[in-house]
């Protein structure tokens, strides 16, 4: 409880007290605020299509645009890939859980700004507002993929046993979905210039995730290659297109660095985004 | 302090210690700003430092000044004081939305804070969702909520109504719900800030009641409000802050007695100068005011400026303002209230079609026949155009001293008559005919 350094002694009793330096994640107040996290899911799915005329349709109508546009620029526009091959399900895959990753990260940058009513009127953990945008984007993306597997199977596609695999990737994008989230909500409290960052980086992030070209494609010498792997995002489009349609097999050397960097980014943002908790309520 | 000698350090419930919050003035606009600024800052004091010179430092304001007190299990705290006392932040930090600056404080119990009615309801949502989601976000537990969740909506009174998104409900059903959740929360601390100032009286009754009831079972309750008869209903003892320090701590009436006569016991009785800062300390300035209430006298009918009036007496209120505008309209109330806050009654210009140029001008109103028994009064002077423009609470304290004359009924000399002196005519004593009443017409 960092953000206002209570010490939770035993159950029920708190001390209140400036926070030092050391940073307390707070993981068992938000074990116990679970019940809160579906909540405020469930309130931002209830809210979010609110008022739209396709409501939830958008969940697919995005990635679908995304595998058309992309389809056409790589297959017509230039001649990079062949058409009528593999290239579709390969860029509707990847937009599939880019957008998932993208979504999420916008969402819950603007998670704290959002509800500043909130923050200045009630104490609950903090994080819980910013990671539940990210929940929420789970639905959107289930919708998705129901989609996305119907137009696979229509090019041929049909993932076997191998298809569970999509789920530790996904969780690795959420890790780093909310590690990113938390940063970026955490900082656009005190830096109104978040709001403007965010497309830009998530779409210079997006041309370094192979998310519309295949990472196969991609030769790199040292240490411009681990660097590319480095990016958590590389490595969950990547796991997540094979578990999907299938192809050579990821390096596991690739797979465990994004996956450090996924956990790096996670810790790192969660806890910038605790130790700022405690001028939220001031500030935002 | 006057809790007691402490028995047992145990039995409180909360213990403030040496609690204090450090705003620094300006920074809202620092903080809330850009990059830019904030690079431009950096700039700023590197330059300052190069130069060898130390770096101008910025106001700050201690909202809380070092506070120090204990709550006793079981107690209700009533926490009064002027706007910008510091009340509301020491609610913020004990219910750990803010963090202090120094100091520190140990609370033992489960709490919950209630600082604005119906936070985190969302409009598109509806009455049941909302009772779930603010449930949860005051710290209920789900399986709370669904038993409670009946006994909420029947005493917020919107069964009709509770699958509508909240947005369609009118403001009184809003708050009757909201209200309704927090007061079904079932903290052993409850802390509340000014929540009695909203929804009608009937509304107001229930809360106060439960309420009530909540400090009946034993729980703690921190209460903040400006509505006096609700603290001296409700509070055991009565915490007064005053710029950010303790002014006062101990039983309720008397507490908020000496926070309503404060500044008031003026050199000459029946005259308050209101240009007094002391007056408006703690009256945050948020916007220009362009007319200023200035001073306020109390005339008896001999034109004489006093303090003490007798029942159905003659009064002149005489008010002074000033005016840096050309100002039309204006409307002026004056509220007469008892000194434990209850409202009695008020004098209400309605919208005045005037033509005051910049400058000072004086503005009387006459109540021919006092209506009020004997006691201590206040008077909360309210001045607006379009817009609100002045308002001073206890401007101005007088008594009245009974009814004219010799006393001859003890009990005026006691306080079981009532605030308001009606008008009366008694009939003559008549013989009637001893007869059975059966037969009577």
């Amino acid at each position: 409880m960092a953000a206002v350094s209570g010490t939770t002694r035993g159950d029920d009793v708190v001390v209140i007290r400036p926070s030092t330096h050391w940073v307390d994640l707070g993981l068992r107040e938000l074990w116990r605020s679970r019940e809160l996290l579906y909540f405020l899911t469930v309130r931002d799915l209830k809210v979010r299509y609110k008022q739209t005329f396709l409501g939830i349709v958008w969940a697919v109508i995005q990635p679908v645009m995304y595998m058309v546009v992309f389809t056409l620029l790589f297959t017509r526009v230039t001649t990079l890939y062949n058409a009528g091959q593999s290239y579709a399900p390969l860029a509707l895959t990847g937009s599939v859980i880019w957008l998932f990753f993208a979504n999420s990260v916008t969402l819950a940058s603007g998670s704290l700004v959002g509800s500043s009513a909130l923050i200045t009127k009630v104490y609950f953990p903090r994080l819980l507002q910013a990671a539940s945008p990210v929940v929420a984007a789970l639905v959107d993306l289930g919708l998705s993929c129901f989609v996305m597997l119907g137009i696979m199977a229509a090019y041929g596609y049909y993932p076997g046993v191998r298809v569970v695999v999509v789920f530790p990737f996904l969780l690795l994008a959420m890790a780093t979905a909310v590690g990113v989230g938390a940063w970026l909500a955490a900082l656009n409290v005190k830096y109104r210039d978040v709001r403007f960052v965010v497309p830009f980086l998530l779409q210079l992030w997006m041309f370094a995730s192979a998310v519309f070209y295949s990472s196969q494609a991609v030769h790199l010498d040292e240490p411009w290659d681990s660097l590319f792997w480095a990016n958590p995002m590389a490595g969950v489009v990547e796991g997540w297109r094979w578990a999907l349609l299938g192809g050579p097999h990821p390096a596991y050397g690739d797979v465990a660095l994004a996956t450090a960097g996924g956990l790096v980014v996670l810790v790192a943002g969660v806890v910038y985004f605790r130790r700022k908790e405690r001028e939220f309520a001031d500030i935002v | 302090m006057s809790s007691g000698p402490i028995s047992n350090a145990g039995e409180h419930a909360i213990e403030v210690r040496g609690l204090a919050k450090r705003y620094r003035l300006g920074e809202r606009d620092v903080l809330h700003g850009s990059l830019r600024e904030a690079a431009s800052q950096l700039v700023a004091n590197a330059l300052h430092r190069a130069r060898g010179r130390a770096r101008p430092r910025s106001d700050s304001i201690w909202a809380l000044d070092h506070v120090t007190f204990d709550v006793d299990r079981g107690e209700v705290l009533g926490i009064i004081g002027r706007n910008g006392a510091g009340k509301t932040t020491l609610l913020k930090i004990l219910s750990r939305i803010t963090e202090p600056t120094d100091g520190e404080a140990l609370i033992r119990g489960r709490v919950g804070s209630l600082l604005e009615v119906g936070t985190g309801f969302h409009g598109d949502l509806t009455g049941r969702e909302n009772i779930f989601l603010n449930g949860a976000i005051l710290g209920m537990r789900r399986r709370e909520i669904e038993r409670k969740f009946d006994e909420i909506v029947e005493f917020s009174d919107v069964e009709r109504f509770i699958d509508t998104p909240v947005k369609r409900y009118s403001s009184g059903m809003y708050l009757r719900l909201a209200f309704a959740v927090a007061a079904h929360l079932e903290p052993e601390i409850l802390i509340v800030d000014e929540v009695l100032a909203v929804g009608d009286a009937a509304f107001q009754r229930k809360c106060l009641g439960k309420m009530d009831e909540v400090s009946g079972e034993g729980r703690t309750v921190l209460l903040v409000s400006h509505n006096m008869s609700a603290i001296t209903s409700l509070a055991t003892r009565c915490l007064w802050l005053d710029a950010g320090k303790i002014r006062a701590l101990g039983p309720a009436r008397e507490t908020v007695s000496a926070y309503l006569t404060e500044g008031h016991v003026s050199e000459q009785p029946g005259f308050a100068d209101l240009s007094d800062p002391q007056i408006r300390v703690g009256v945050p300035k948020q916007t220009q005011k362009q007319i200023l209430l200035e001073s306020v006298r109390l005339l008896d009918a001999d034109e004489k400026t006093t303090g003490v009036f007798f029942e159905r007496d003659a009064l002149r209120l005489e008010l002074g303002f000033r005016s840096s505008i050309r100002a039309r309209r204006l409307e002026v109330l004056c509220k007469f209230s008892t000194i434990d806050g209850v409202l009695v009654f008020t004098l209400a210009s309605g919208a005045m079609e005037v033509d005051v140029d910049p400058g000072p001008f004086t503005l009387t109103v006459d109540v021919p026949s006092l209506p009020l028994r004997r006691g201590n009064y206040v008077v909360d002077l309210y001045a607006l155009t379009t817009l609100p423009q002045d308002d001073i609470r206890g401007a101005i304290e007088f008594e009245v001293s009974g009814p004219r004359g010799p006393v001859d009924d003890p009990r005026e000399l006691r306080d079981e008559l009532g605030v308001v002196a009606v008008e009366q005519e008694w009939g003559p004593v008549r013989r009637d005919v001893d007869q059975p009443a059966a037969t009577r017409a």
